[in-house]
């Protein structure tokens, strides 16, 4: 156990060699995941990160709410990776309400998840692009992610926010034809995303801006609970949907990407090899796919839950295991929902790696955590 | 759907946690169904019994997940315990609920493990209850407990969190700071029951 960060703030004394510096927010909302850094000539020497105060109130609201009701506004959080947010929730639910889902509704949630995977893997890799001045990293990614959201959009009628998952199964069937819409889809968006080594991750200014730069090692990504993208670039071979699978995962055959390095490079490819794995996994649940059926349990707009229950269940989102415990006691609406989300667990790294750094790699090592502001506070 | 869902019928009568609790004794001991519970898990449960007898009350043991309730005097020692002997090694979450009706909030931590591969898909519940004070000044009434932070350093963000949601302080937190609300937060600790929503 080395290179333990310094307990809490831990900010420095006030000394004249020591600047404190405000970093964002880095998002348009008030007071949105600023990183109050103080910096000894170029080196980072403490680092308190501050989430911020933008959706707080998610949970608060599910109290308020009846099991079906929650569903639009539980998704919120991240409304690019809408479906894996709802995704431990929805599970939950039905675990409360004592609800069967059919096996075609099962197959048509794992695609819509992989889908959203990466919809949400796209944007943040446009974003990590724009981040290290790399203008074609932002536009591609930005273009290609119109191939998924217009699957989605058929799916879903929806192009962001879909409120497709709900306690039961799925909204609605797939559209007709959606199958070899899908399976042109994928293939062309899987082809597409391999063109990104050449001009993004093999480009050596890339690898010089972020090798060896925030290197996470193996026993401080377990330490500090870190999960997803950061965990299995750190060497961990985690994955939920191989390691404790959901709904008809255990009947995918799903591989776990995982890189040994631990630094910024390693964090910011893992998502992109996760998004190659999700297309297996869309063409795969085409498949498998009963042909028809019912994609619903048909449910009371009230429905009443069986009596005091708690659960807990998680999901494996764009970002990483993701959670929602749910205390029950029998009436119909939540007493209270708790998320546990990726991005507020991964956020306990960053102090570790930035102290250290030199500034100037601050957007590298922040952005690789794969981290989405709004999911943090929620 | 994963197995976990499939038979919620296994846990044990006491796995609710709603406000009229009614003191139920001996918990997980009093099996009727001893052959339902699934072995693994209540192989855990059953270590810590052994260990820690009625300073611990097992509330649920079903497929892949595994709730334990004690009391806050001993929560330190237990999540010891669960770390080096059971090889829990991280908390996934740490999540606080308010119950007016019985003064207390509970503080519920969920552990799970990377380094262990049996363990992969366990999570382990630890819940423990604090005294709730009904004119809560954060940080200088009752509503303490100690800090789990030095067993499990990922709990440092969740508790951070629960404190400024629901004003409790964790006894021996490096940084028992306001993490997420506003700067000029004056109100009571908003994921309190008492405090209401507007309209609502």
């Amino acid at each position: 156990m080395t290179d333990i960060m310094p307990p809490g703030l831990a900010l420095k004394k006030v000394d004249e060699r020591i600047m404190t510096l405000n970093v964002g927010p880095q998002h348009p909302g008030s007071g949105h995941m600023r990183i109050v850094v103080q910096i000894d000539g170029d080196y980072i020497v403490a680092c308190d990160p501050d989430p911020g105060y933008v959706h707080r109130g998610e949970e608060k609201m599910a109290e308020y709410r009846n099991y079906i009701t929650n569903v639009p506004h539980l998704e919120r959080p991240v409304i690019h990776d809408s479906c894996n947010v709802l995704y431990p929730y929805v599970l939950g639910a039905e675990e409360i309400l004592g609800i069967e889902v059919p096996e075609r509704a099962k197959y048509v949630r794992v695609i819509c998840s992989e889908l959203n995977r990466c919809i949400y893997t796209m944007y943040w890799l446009a974003i990590y692009g724009i981040f290290l001045g790399h203008s074609t990293m932002f536009m591609w990614p930005a273009g290609d992610r119109e191939l998924l959201i217009d699957l989605m959009e058929k799916v879903s009628g929806a192009r962001v926010t879909h409120a497709h998952f709900i306690p039961g199964g799925v909204r609605n069937d797939l559209p007709a034809n959606f199958e070899d819409v899908c399976l042109r889809q994928v293939n062309y968006f899987e082809k597409r995303i391999k063109e990104y080594a050449a001009v993004f991750y093999d480009n050596p200014i890339l690898i010089s801006r972020t090798q060896d730069t925030g290197v996470l090692s193996r026993e401080n990504a377990i330490r500090y609970g870190t999960t997803g993208s950061v965990l299995r670039a750190s060497g961990v071979d985690y994955d939920l949907r191989v390691k404790a699978p959901y709904d008809v995962y255990d009947e995918l055959d799903v591989h776990t990407n995982v890189m040994k390095e631990g630094d910024s490079y390693a964090r910011s490819k893992v998502p992109w090899l996760d998004m190659m794995e999700s297309c297996n996994i869309i063409r795969q649940a085409l498949q498998k796919m009963p042909k028809s059926g019912s994609v619903r349990t048909k449910l009371k707009p009230n429905p009443k839950t069986k009596g005091p229950a708690t659960v807990y269940k998680r999901v494996e989102s764009g970002r990483g295991s993701l959670g929602c415990y749910i205390v029950s006691d029998g009436k119909t609406e939540p007493y209270r929902v708790k998320m546990s989300v990726p991005s507020f667990r991964n956020l306990l790294a960053l102090p570790n790696l930035l102290i250290g750094e030199k500034l100037g790699n601050m957007p590298s090592v922040y952005w690789s955590l794969n981290y989405w502001p709004v999911e943090a506070d929620r | 759907m994963s197995s976990d869902s499939e038979k919620p019928a296994v846990a044990t009568p006491e796995e609710k946690s709603t406000p009229p609790k009614p003191a139920p004794k001996p918990a997980a001991k009093t099996e009727e169904k001893p052959a339902e519970l699934p072995a693994f898990e209540k192989s855990i449960s059953d270590k810590l019994v052994e260990k820690f007898g009625d300073k611990v009350e097992v509330d649920f043991v079903k497929e892949d997940r595994i709730g334990i309730k004690t009391s806050k005097e001993n929560v330190h020692d237990v999540a010891q315990f669960i770390r080096d002997d059971l090889h829990y090694d991280h908390a996934e979450s740490v999540s606080g609920v308010d119950y007016p009706a019985d003064n207390e909030i509970e503080v519920v931590y969920h552990l799970g493990s990377y380094t262990e591969s049996s363990l992969a898909r366990q999570v382990l519940t630890l819940a423990t209850r604090a005294p709730r004070e009904s004119n809560p000044i954060p940080g200088q009434d009752s509503t303490k407990l100690p800090t789990l932070r030095d067993v499990f350093y990922s709990v440092e963000f969740g508790e951070r969190e629960v404190f400024e949601m629901l004003g409790v302080y964790f006894d021996g937190h490096p940084d028992n700071r306001r993490l997420l609300l506003p700067e000029d937060w004056a109100d009571l600790p908003p994921l309190r029951k008492d405090f209401a929503i507007k309209g609502r």
